[in-house]
């Protein structure tokens, strides 16, 4: 402020520096992820035998023809082709004869073929394919071609299915803990009862015990009422392990509202259970919308407990792509298609609703 | 009311609740024998479901709502919070105490060991391995999350381009730990050696276009630890940053701007003001941080299953049950788990009990 004139030049030159930095962060951020898409894009063959990256327009040898060597040459010593001279190990490594050109040797001695290759601009004709989708898509048997050509044969990962599943666990599992944990909030904040508020401490310290202590004994509870293996069983898994924050947050919001909307309500004649639908329910949309967002993110793309209470019956899709990355994990075709379908629903989610998921997360940060 | 009226308005309750019990276990019967296609399938699981909820509910309140006056203010809270607190009981709190027996209990939960499980848990040699990496988890994950999380925080403050910065490096926090497991395994590939291969790991072709010898990384002791905690690095940095970031916000925009006046460095001001006014969030981010690197189990279960030095506790639970059937001991580690995160939670209850929130 002292020197008008020098600050505006030291604070675009500053500014230029941060945005630099943050460019780069966000690059390296985003290369993982887009290196998978563009890989379940490309022809199975061509992952096996080059880099995504270059399906971007780059410079590489191209090979443009052969050149023979003739036979009166002498192989064992220096030889001149195309006016440059050196010795057959050299020849083998390719030499550069030009500008943008090289020949390189093919094969032995006995060949006497050299390939021609020119540096050009290539990757603009990507060969992308839905084909790695198909594949993984299907329960069947699927067929693609690997790096050599070979024509490989695979039982398919039936991530059609798993999709399936993992929507007939992620929606109720996010619906059944929001509602009965808003009347459990509306319980703890507007009625009287005993013990209400040693329970509600007991709510508060469930927060951050880690659910491994919980699999083994109701896996046992699960397996003598015959619920493995049922959606029925991740819902209720789902809700037990949800609860404690979801009873948290939204008596944080319930126990806010005014107190004068319940006691009109009363005076009118309603009974808890109207007051509870008709207004703590419509009153409370944003705090359910933050930890529905919360919840269905983490359901969708928890593994553990549909490791242990689903198994292999009725697969979800992070199931089904760690038994994929166990059981085909060089696949890389079906495998990069596999993780981007998982990725699909909970990055739209994510996306469209992230305003409400960042207000959970803030209002949630206590739990581990 | 008459005592007739009584009566019917019983019986109504009474066959609403068969009936609801006829829909709940019906539908379970019936979801569980049908063959049809998935679709239809998945459609009814979730109608079914969210449907006995809904009804459970109504009914319940339906039941409390037709008892006497006196009853009836003990019965609503009941219907209410009721569910919750079973649920509770059955999933959270009842578990912990069975564990905690069992963990006095060999493989087959009928002899009874004393502490051996426990004396295993801290002298077995993949445990003291498995501390060892989750000690390494806690201290370098948490510190290059809310490192990197406050440094972007910060710098993105003073861009334009701010919001989308942050949607970038938020974004992994939507994807599951196994996707960034694929995405990771794949940076991390390797192809090895021979003429015509090339690698399509994207590490090992920066390492070769750099003049160096591609590696099979995740195999190499020590490194891969690291190689690991990077992908947790990846996906929880965008958690510390926006709340770190919407604390930086909340700061008067005087405090730093008169300190800017009065002299003082971008540095200075980083450190004197912006740190210490927003402590409170750097604390709660490094806990939840913290507790999500004890608990961690997906990353180290799909990128090494635990071997060439990377087992964590929490995979080492899930081998000694689901592996080995060593009930015993996997409680034990479970028990070892909640102990670790017992300061916090009294933490958490001591915030709590300040906050009065509860009247």
């Amino acid at each position: 402020m002292t020197k008008p004139g020098a600050v505006p030049g030291r604070k675009s030159h500053r500014s230029l520096v941060v945005n630099l930095v943050l460019v780069l962060t966000s690059l390296a951020w985003l290369v993982p992820t887009i290196g998978v898409l563009v890989t379940s894009f490309r022809n199975s063959q061509d992952i096996f035998s080059s880099g995504w990256w270059t399906i971007f327009p780059h410079r590489a040898w191209v090979q443009t023809g052969e050149v023979k060597v003739d036979p009166s040459v002498d192989v064992d010593g220096p030889m001149t082709i195309e006016g440059a001279t050196a010795t057959f190990e050299e020849w083998r490594k390719g030499v550069e004869v030009a500008h943008d050109r090289r020949l390189q040797w093919y094969g032995n001695k006995r060949t006497r073929a050299l390939v021609a290759q020119e540096l050009r601009w290539v990757g603009f004709s990507a060969n992308l394919t839905l084909d790695n989708y198909k594949g993984v898509l299907s329960g069947g048997t699927v067929t693609y071609k690997d790096g050599n050509g070979q024509t490989i044969t695979r039982l398919g990962s039936n991530f059609a299915d798993a999709v399936m599943n993992s929507v007939a666990v992620a929606v109720p599992s996010t619906v059944i803990p929001i509602l009965i944990a808003a009347f459990a909030a509306y319980a703890f904040a507007w009625m009287e009862f005993p013990g209400r508020k040693t329970l509600f401490v007991m709510v508060v310290a469930l927060l951050v015990v880690p659910l491994q202590i919980a699999l083994i004994p109701v896996l046992r509870d699960f397996t003598h009422l015959k619920l493995n293996g049922t959606f029925l069983a991740m819902w209720l898994a789902h809700t037990g392990f949800g609860l404690p924050l979801a009873v948290y947050l939204l008596f944080n919001y319930v126990s806010q509202l005014p107190r004068d909307i319940f006691e009109s309500a009363f005076i009118d004649g309603a009974t808890p259970f109207t007051v509870f639908v008709r207004l703590v329910i419509p009153l409370s949309v944003p705090a359910l919308a933050s930890f529905a967002i919360f919840q269905f993110l983490w359901v969708w793309n928890d593994y553990l407990v549909a490791l242990i209470f689903l198994g292999d019956k009725n697969r979800v899709v992070t199931s089904a792509l760690a038994a994929m990355v166990g059981e085909k994990g060089q696949d890389w075709h079906y495998l990069t298609s596999g993780a981007f379908l998982s990725m699909i629903l909970p990055l739209m989610v994510f996306f469209a609703l992230q305003r409400y998921f960042v207000r959970g997360l803030m209002a949630g940060s206590v739990k581990g | 009311m008459t005592k007739q009226r009584r009566v019917l308005e019983t019986l109504g309750v009474l066959l609403l609740l068969g009936l609801t019990a006829a829909f709940l276990y019906g539908g379970f019967a019936f979801l569980k024998s049908y063959g049809g296609p998935k679709l239809i399938a998945t459609a009814l699981a979730i109608v079914w479901g969210l449907g006995s909820i809904a009804l459970l509910y109504f009914v319940l309140n339906k039941m409390a709502e037709s008892l006497p006056r006196r009853v009836r203010s003990i019965a609503l809270p009941t219907v209410f919070a009721g569910p919750a607190l079973v649920i509770l009981f059955w999933f959270l709190v009842l578990p912990t105490l069975r564990t905690l027996w069992l963990s006095f209990f060999d493989e087959t939960s009928a002899h009874f060991v004393g502490l051996k499980n426990f004396a295993f848990a801290f002298t077995d040699r993949i445990m003291l391995e498995s501390f060892r990496n989750n000690l390494m988890w806690m201290v370098f994950g948490t510190f290059f999350c809310v490192g990197l999380g406050l440094v972007i925080a910060v710098l993105a403050d003073r861009s334009r381009w701010e919001k989308l910065y942050k949607a970038v490096i938020f974004m992994p926090m939507a994807i599951s730990f196994v996707g960034a497991g694929v995405i990771w395994k794949f940076m991390y590939a390797y192809r090895g050696e021979g003429s015509g291969i090339q690698e399509i790991g994207l590490l090992n072709a920066v390492v070769v276009a750099l003049g160096g010898k591609s590696q099979a990384w995740l195999l190499i002791p020590g490194l891969n630890n690291f190689l690991l905690i990077a992908i947790m690095v990846w996906l929880q940095t965008g958690y510390a940053m926006v709340i770190l970031s919407s604390a930086i916000k909340a700061i008067p925009g005087e405090l730093p701007e008169a300190a800017r006046i009065d002299g003082a460095t971008e540095f200075q001001i980083f450190f004197r003001i912006i740190i210490p006014a927003i402590q409170g969030s750097i604390v709660t981010v490094t806990t939840t941080i913290v507790i999500f690197s004890l608990k961690l189990f997906d990353i180290v279960r799909v990128m090494t299953g635990g071997n060439y030095g990377t087992d964590v506790i929490a995979n080492e639970f899930y081998l000694e049950q689901f592996t080995y059937g060593q009930t015993g001991r996997a409680s034990s580690i479970a028990i070892v788990l909640l102990v670790a995160v017992v300061p916090i939670m009294i933490y958490n209850l001591r915030q709590f009990a300040e906050r009065r929130a509860f009247k």
